[in-house]
């Protein structure tokens, strides 16, 4: 109990004094994981609208497998991205093993699938209950395509920060791929696995709530965008 | 619209976040610096920490450490991830080396493994003359040993010391003897939650923090004798080997430079590491 109190204070003195060192990994965890999730969305949205408005042979499948790969364990994903940007490994002549980079690759593979889920469930069932009016209106697919993607804006804010809770608090892919380089692709979560080896557990765990409060943060920016959108609207 | 704007915002962030990706493709280059495979005893220890600012200052290079265990460090530089290597376990290091991976190995440093446990010390090790001994006191006496089991250095050394003593432990796996699978560190926390004992290098014990009522039970014997070696990957092998700075690291750390530099990384009052390049 006292190591708890410990970590709660300790957090607390490392964001007040505002510690270089911890600005700098929260800063890179930062622009790792909203670089990721941008372009996840790119991937995603398009992906998850096709799955939900259109009928294809093996449709079925593939919604089945981007399901699945909602549970891929992050250290496969990071062996995965190791094999293909290790010298030895296909793309291995860009050096990309070991650079933020190579994070956000795997953690943009982790993100895709969940987003590209949460968009497709969210337009399946909006289609099917504007379906008959969008009919009887007579639009162009992509006219009905951007109505409810418009529509399902709020819902889809949360497919992003559902995609940024993963890649924010993602440890085995990136300590593979990033190396957890000091000053280079250390970031929240690789420093707290690192903190914990050392034994340091109350600065792991400080480190552990410092992370907390940063999501904490980033949802509430998010809520309070929504929010105001949605009173505007009303 | 309200919204509209900020769907635009929107719009614009992603587009500054994904321009902030693209600079960190191209940023990378033209430093000079290098990749270091490294185990998690030179890392945890803090060793690095202290010694690479003052390489840094000296000559320019920037060192990225890359903490593994020695397993794990070599399979990296085979593959070419990296353009130097410095682990612990000397057979394995020259096998790199004559396997064609690596230009040429040197001495770097030492310290020693340490047997630690509870201070109750329910095997008794305490007094035990030899670590063939002691490892003989626990197996008898089924006390919990936890092992690293991923093919470090400490972990390639914990299994031939077993051998030396004339046992395989690995009959009683999952048993009282464990395998954690995991850095040094983390077998550590395990070996204090479980109360049971576990070979570990000093320089890791000494930086460690969660020691509660461990402590070190068996020390001394000569087949505790730890060397780190330093070996450049062999840019006949990979041409993107950073040869330059790999260079001036290696003649670096074994020049008189680097030698007191790592003489003078201490911590509560211990020395640990020993300098001993030739």
């Amino acid at each position: 109990m006292n190591d708890l109190w410990q970590a709660f204070f300790k957090a607390i003195s490392l964001v007040v004094t505002l510690d270089d060192k911890l600005l700098e990994i929260v800063f890179l965890s930062l622009r790792l994981s909203l670089s990721a999730v941008g372009i996840a969305l790119f991937i995603a949205l398009p992906l998850g609208a096709v799955l939900a408005l259109t009928k294809f042979p093996g449709r079925r499948i593939l919604v089945i497998i981007i399901n699945v790969f909602m549970g891929l364990p992050p250290v496969v994903v990071g062996l995965f991205v190791y094999l293909l940007l290790s010298r030895s490994g296909p793309f291995g002549v860009f050096g990309l093993l070991f650079t933020p980079t190579a994070m956000i690759i795997a953690q943009v593979i982790l993100v895709v699938p969940i987003v590209t889920a949460i968009t497709r469930q969210v337009l399946e069932e909006l289609h099917l209950e504007y379906d008959e009016l969008l009919r009887s209106l007579d639009v162009p697919w992509y006219r009905k395509v951007t109505a409810l993607v418009w529509d399902a804006r709020f819902s889809l804010t949360t497919a992003a920060l559902a995609g940024f809770g993963r890649a924010i608090s993602e440890v085995g892919a990136v300590m593979i791929v990033g190396g957890n380089i000091d000053h280079l692709t250390r970031v929240m979560t690789t420093a707290i696995a690192l903190e914990a080896r050392k034994g340091d557990l109350v600065m792991a765990l400080a480190l552990g709530l410092v992370l907390l409060a940063v999501a904490l943060g980033i949802n509430l920016f998010a809520y309070s965008i929504t929010e105001t959108v949605k009173r505007r609207h009303q | 619209m309200i919204n509209r704007s900020v769907f635009r915002a929107l719009c614009l962030a992603s587009v500054l976040l994904i321009g902030g990706f693209g600079s960190t493709l191209y940023a990378d280059e033209a430093k000079s610096e290098i990749t270091l495979a490294s185990t998690t005893s030179t890392q945890n220890s803090g060793l690095f920490d202290y010694l690479l600012p003052l390489f840094k200052k000296q000559t320019g290079v920037e060192v990225h450490v890359v903490a593994v265990g020695t397993g794990a460090a070599l399979k990296l530089a085979r593959n070419g991830d990296a353009d130097v290597l410095m682990v612990h376990h000397k057979t394995s290091e020259e096998k790199f080396v004559s396997d064609g991976y690596g230009v040429e190995r040197f001495d770097v440093m030492y310290n020693d493994f340490v047997l630690v446990g509870p201070d109750s010390d329910p095997a008794e090790v305490k007094g035990t003359q030899t670590i063939a001994e002691a490892l003989n006191k626990i197996k008898t006496k089924q006390a919990i040993f936890l092992s690293r089991g991923d093919d470090s250095g400490t972990n390639k050394r914990e299994l031939e010391l077993w051998k030396a003593s004339g046992s395989n432990p690995k009959s009683a796996s999952g048993d009282w003897y464990r395998e954690t699978g995991s850095g040094m560190g983390a077998t550590l926390n395990t070996t204090v939650a479980m109360q049971g004992y576990t070979l570990t290098d000093r320089a890791t014990w000494i930086s460690y923090k969660n020691k509660q009522n461990m402590e070190i039970l068996f020390e001394g014997d000569k087949r505790l004798f730890n060397q780190y070696g330093v070996i450049v990957v062999n840019p006949e092998k990979f041409p993107h080997v950073k040869i330059k700075p790999a260079e001036t690291f290696v003649n670096w750390i074994v020049s008189s430079k680097g030698q007191k530099a790592i003489a003078g990384y201490k911590l509560s009052g211990e020395q640990l590491f020993i300098p001993n390049a030739e």
